[in-house]
């Protein structure tokens, strides 16, 4: 892999670690994550439901994920792989994480958009990384050391509470977002769109259409 | 000697499917990416699947589960004609039941399953119509294969209505279409296993579809000729779009693609497809009166006696 750089960072994540990233670059962190999504941020962000935990003591990083973990008879935890999901889906709700949280790291699946890059991410000197598959849930897994805490676990269920690890040599993640705003992700779809067009060359639309559709050929459907 | 399968066996060998489906990458898949990491053009491309192929190393090393998003648990049953189960197949369905949420709890499992409104999550991955069970029969024989698949929801699948006028063309176009909007920032997890359903009413057309993905092997083509020329030709032309891995540009975008048919409205073509992700978790048991398990990784769903044509 030898044009890929390898970077390794310990949390919190500061502004000089941010701003050494390149696009592309490969990320493997040490300290401690927590993850957060859809069940955490409608509490916080939209019902106004304060944290139990000052979140930003722990970490300033937020994975997009939902360990797969089990707690037993006696309160213990026991986590064997985590994976990122998908992040475009918590759009609605991350400048208002942002602000709750101080978070300066977003871990996740396939990306934000570029305009959330822009105009949320990049005023906060944050940074979106993607894990690499996906998933490499065994690796991440090997990379967690010690649950701190499951918050609201009775509340949100193993899959939505906010999970807190202490990590080591966590990763790897790819780095999607750039000072510009910018998206690896989106780089990549602009490249393959000039092929398109040949692909599709003689293929006639369908007989039956369906409603709202499009045939245009740079769409997304995040 | 005993005549009938008994049902301890049952649920002891449905929690070991569970545990290998989980664990362990079937090997047909893994030798296939290992062909596509040399192809593979992109830089980012070849470190995206060698760190997949590292990854199942670990998963294997220290028995955890590959990816944490541990998919859907399901089952397939075929019975032979001459099984029997102790207990009947009520006692079947509440074993493959307890062996799931045994599973999740003790492998781990993510206990992915809620209630589609209130969201309420048992985190045993059992509720209601969870774990699915299907069932099919082969004529002869006293043993029962259980099959359990763990396949991820969200992305990378769709259906579409098309009719004789749109053709072969329209295959490929629909094709294209889903290949593009799931493959895009890799939402589908690819390179995939593409399963396409061509025919059936809409529900068997989502069926035949799902079960090409997820209970045929890599480099298994369909004996039909016509078909396996079609599966071959879509494998190229998913690999040509210029996605890879991740949607970064590359080549790696479908690792086989099987289609399944059945016989459908006079006037219709409906069409489904389904990507089977990086983490193609199967795992299949077959159990015999005398006690004894087998266990494979090839489902051997689809049978001649399964694609029947005629009246008998």
């Amino acid at each position: 892999m030898s044009g890929l750089r390898e970077v390794r960072l310990t949390t919190p994540i500061t502004d000089e670690d941010v701003a050494g990233l390149r696009q592309g670059d490969i990320v493997f962190l040490d300290g401690a994550v927590y993850t957060a999504r859809e069940g955490a941020y409608k509490r916080v962000v939209e019902n106004g439901i304060a944290l139990p935990v000052d979140i930003a003591a722990h970490s300033n990083v937020n994975f997009h994920c939902s360990p797969a973990a089990s707690v037993g008879a006696d309160g213990s935890y026991s986590v064997g792989a985590v994976t990122a999901t998908a992040s475009f889906r918590f759009a609605k709700w991350i400048e208002g994480w942002f602000e709750a949280s101080s978070a300066k790291m977003i871990i996740g699946k396939g990306g934000m958009s570029e305009e959330i890059y822009r105009d949320i991410f990049v005023p906060r000197g944050a940074v979106y990384l993607t894990t690499v598959g996906y998933g490499t849930g065994a690796l991440l897994g090997r990379g967690i050391r010690e649950v701190v805490d499951a918050v609201w676990l009775d509340d949100l269920g193993i899959a939505q509470a906010i999970w807190i690890f202490k990590i080591e040599k966590f990763g790897p993640f790819i780095v999607d977002s750039d000072g510009e705003g910018t998206s690896l992700f989106a780089k990549s779809n602009r490249e393959i769109e000039s092929r398109l067009d040949g692909l599709y060359d003689g293929l006639k639309p369908a007989i039956l259409s369906r409603y709202g559709e499009t045939t245009a050929r740079d769409d997304e459907v995040i | 000697m005993s005549d009938i399968i008994a049902i301890d066996r049952v649920e002891g060998a449905a929690a070991e499917i569970m545990r290998r489906a989980s664990i362990q990458i079937p090997r047909d898949y893994k030798d296939g990416i290992k062909v596509m990491v040399e192809e593979e053009t992109s830089e980012l491309g070849r470190f995206v699947l060698q760190s997949m192929l590292e990854n199942w190393e670990a998963a294997e090393d220290d028995q955890r589960p590959m990816c944490a998003d541990t998919g859907l648990p399901r089952y397939y049953v075929k019975a032979g004609n001459e099984a029997r189960v102790e207990g009947g197949f009520v006692a079947l369905e509440a074993a493959l039941r307890r062996a799931t949420a045994e599973t999740t709890q003790s492998i781990p499992l993510r206990p992915n399953r809620v209630h589609p409104l209130s969201r309420v999550d048992h985190n045993n991955n059992v509720g209601i119509h969870a774990p699915e069970i299907q069932y099919a029969f082969e004529p002869d024989g006293d043993w029962l294969d259980i099959t359990t698949v763990h396949k991820g929801g969200l992305f990378g699948t769709d259906y579409r209505m098309l009719f004789p006028g749109d053709g072969i063309d329209g295959i490929k176009r629909f094709f294209l279409d889903v290949m593009l909007q799931h493959g895009r920032r890799g939402l589908a997890c690819q390179p995939a296993i593409v399963g396409i359903g061509l025919g059936g009413g809409k529900d068997t057309c989502m069926r035949l579809g799902k079960e090409a993905a997820c209970l045929r092997i890599v480099g298994e083509p369909n004996p039909d000729p016509e078909i396996a020329a079609l599966e071959a030709e879509l494998t190229v032309l998913g690999n040509e779009i210029g996605l890879g891995p991740m949607g970064y540009a590359g080549r790696s975008m479908v690792i086989d693609c099987h289609i399944e048919v059945g016989f459908t409205h006079t006037g219709a073509m409906p069409m489904s497809v389904h990507s089977f992700c990086l983490s193609s978790r199967r795992a299949t048991a077959r159990l015999f009166p005398s006690g004894e398990v087998e266990y494979r990784t090839d489902p051997q769903w689809f049978t001649p006696f399964y694609r029947r044509e005629g009246v008998q």
